[in-house]
């Protein structure tokens, strides 16, 4: 199949499951499965210790429906909520079509572009806890960065970030897209490079160019790439832990939790375990849709993740 | 007549390189902006790392007196925070190497079994490792933490290197399954004609050929174990058991901190990633193109 043929799969719906249906060149013998069976028994017994166990704890843990009472009644877990889902549409559809534009500067391929995307790719590289407490120090009023530049520049005190609860948030989103931004940019550059630049050429032909390129030849051929890489973001971001808890820590007031820093609190601050899973579990109906419509796409149209 | 179109080309050409170097200007200033947007929360660790203690509170944007005196502090141990840091240091290294041979061997054998073994219902082992792999870990941390207080693992290196090896598999076993689809089964077959048993096909060839996808995926599990937060800080807490970023995020509990100290440490902490990331950036890139966008 020719490189052509292959890129433009990217926009079409194919099932992959040839593979499954090929006639077997070996079909296990007996000594085979014996090895088979010793080969998957360490990943077995490691999904089945720290996955189906916790999961199914998990479920046990949060099985009593009198928590979700409690759960629902509390103002600070409704705020917490809206909070997640602002941060969840907010902070990933911007910084996936920030990512998208960005991997098309990143196809100029000179020195200086390329210098700079490997500094660019620092954020992804170095640990969370470290870059989000260094911009928590930068919003700290008063002796943090932001403040200093501010007084620098107009003269005046700064405003008093991690003091209102919408800037504060903001904080969140923006830190967020700071640190996974570089990542997505580069499984964009790489789908990009995976476009024949013959297509460019048909396409320049018949004057689609500039922007109209981006829009009626990459980004088709991408579509199904940026889905299932919005979907899977989506779902990691729902129980994104350390932005939250160390850009804002929650200040002002336990305003700017999101779900996993609210769970975290309920259960190890205040001891409240179970509730701490009901909060995590009061996602759920936001998380299974999401994954269905994942695995679906990913079935469908044989991206690998 | 045939003196107006050279003209006019040459007015024309003119015109495009202008445009050209007005695009390219233009580019290289928002590559500026990008440079400033990626390294100011670096640059304000550094800062706040050189200043000297009562330097911090005075905001400015470059400390009047730099001093790499927190470096000091924190490379010979002199802060009461800091006490083990280079036992930390070593467990955080123990911890990152687990994780990665770990990850490395269960993942190989497991897609090993699945693409070459074929192993009758192998897809249900990929679909366990895609449903783990599309299950936020933070999730099911209170869960685990209870569950390794049952297994009497709490404050021992190996709940941390477990867990996270069970969150570093899935993506090991996808790159490896993808990986493993160009490596022709003649091999296999040949060496079965010779004799080979699985074991040995796993071992001489399958390993072997597998190298790039290995680093690739090595160098992931790595990083992910290196710089995990939630489940190093749930499941270590005495100072002896602790990794680095356990230890780092204990300078928070108190507002008083001496923050220079903390951001010195970070840097420290934040160095094996960094090399990491510049010594392997190509396997990364290539292992990150293998999985994210094959058609």
């Amino acid at each position: 199949m020719s490189s052509t043929q292959q890129a433009l799969r990217f926009g079409q719906s194919e099932p992959v499951h040839r593979s499954r249906h090929k006639p077997w060149r070996f079909r296990p013998q007996g000594s085979d499965t014996a090895w088979a069976v010793a080969f998957v028994i360490p990943y077995v017994a490691v999904f089945a210790t720290f996955v189906v166990y916790p999961a199914l704890f998990g479920l046990w843990m949060g099985s009593n429906p009198s928590l979700y009472g409690t759960l629902f009644s509390d103002p600070r877990y409704v705020t917490t909520a809206i909070n997640t889902l602002l941060f969840v549409v907010i902070g990933v559809n911007v910084k996936m079509f920030l990512a998208f534009l960005l991997s098309g500067y990143f196809m100029n391929r000179s020195w200086w572009v390329r210098s700079l995307l490997a500094i660019y790719l620092i954020p992804w590289a170095l640990p969370a806890l470290v870059v989000f407490t260094s911009i928590h120090f930068m919003l700290v009023t008063q002796w943090g960065l932001l403040d200093s530049l501010w007084r620098t520049v107009t003269g005046e005190d700064g405003p008093l970030f991690l003091t209102t609860a919408w800037i504060a948030m903001t904080a969140n989103v923006v830190a967020y897209i700071w640190k996974w931004m570089p990542f997505w940019t580069l499984i964009f550059l790489g789908a990009r490079m995976a476009i024949p630049q013959d297509i460019y050429e048909a396409a320049e032909i018949d004057g689609a160019t500039g922007t109209r390129r981006l829009i009626y030849v990459t980004f088709p051929m991408l579509a199904n790439v940026y889905l299932i890489c919005t979907l899977l973001s989506t779902v990691w971001t729902l129980g994104d832990f350390p932005t939250v808890y160390f850009v804002s820590s929650g200040a002002p007031a336990r305003l700017t939790d999101v779900l996993a820093t609210y769970g975290f609190h309920e259960a190890f601050d205040f001891g409240y375990p179970n509730l701490g899973v009901a909060a995590m579990m009061s996602a759920l109906p936001v998380l299974i849709p999401v994954v269905i419509l994942l695995m679906r796409r990913v079935r469908a149209t044989g991206v690998q993740l | 007549m045939s003196a107006t179109f050279p003209g006019r080309r040459m007015h024309s050409r003119r015109f495009y390189r202008v445009q050209r170097r007005f695009g390219e200007a233009a580019a290289m200033l928002f590559g500026l902006v990008l440079l400033v947007w990626s390294i100011t929360p670096i640059y304000n660790m550094w800062m706040i790392a050189l200043d000297s203690h009562d330097a911090i509170f005075s905001g400015t944007v470059w400390p009047d007196s730099p001093t790499l005196e927190s470096f000091r502090v924190v490379i010979t141990e002199d802060f009461w925070y800091l006490e083990n840091f280079w036992h930390q240091f070593g467990n955080s290294f123990i911890v990152g190497l687990s994780v990665t041979f770990l990850t490395l061997l269960i993942g190989s054998l497991a897609s090993f079994t699945v693409g070459r073994l074929r192993l009758r219902h192998g897809w249900l082992l990929t679909n366990a490792a895609l449903m783990t792999y599309v299950i936020p870990a933070s999730f099911l941390a209170i869960p685990i933490y209870r569950i390794m207080q049952i297994y009497g693992l709490q404050n021992q290196l190996s709940s941390v290197i477990l867990a996270l090896t069970t969150f570093a598999t899935p993506y090991a076993i996808f790159i490896f399954s993808q990986y493993g689809k160009s490596i022709p089964m003649e091999l296999d077959e040949s060496a079965r004609i010779d004799g080979a048993n699985p074991l040995q096909i796993y071992v001489r060839i399958y390993l072997p050929l597998m190298a790039p996808a290995l680093v690739a995926v090595g160098t992931y599990a790595l990083l992910l174990a290196w710089n995990e937060y939630l489940y190093n800080f749930l499941l270590l807490s005495t100072p002896q058991s602790m990794t680095v970023a356990v230890a780092l995020a204990q300078f928070l509990n108190s507002d008083e901190s001496p923050w220079n100290y903390m951001m010195a440490t970070a840097i420290i902490y934040a160095l094996p990633p960094i090399i990491l990331y510049y010594g392997f950036r190509r396997y990364m890139a290539a292992g990150l193109t293998m999985g994210g966008v094959k058609g």
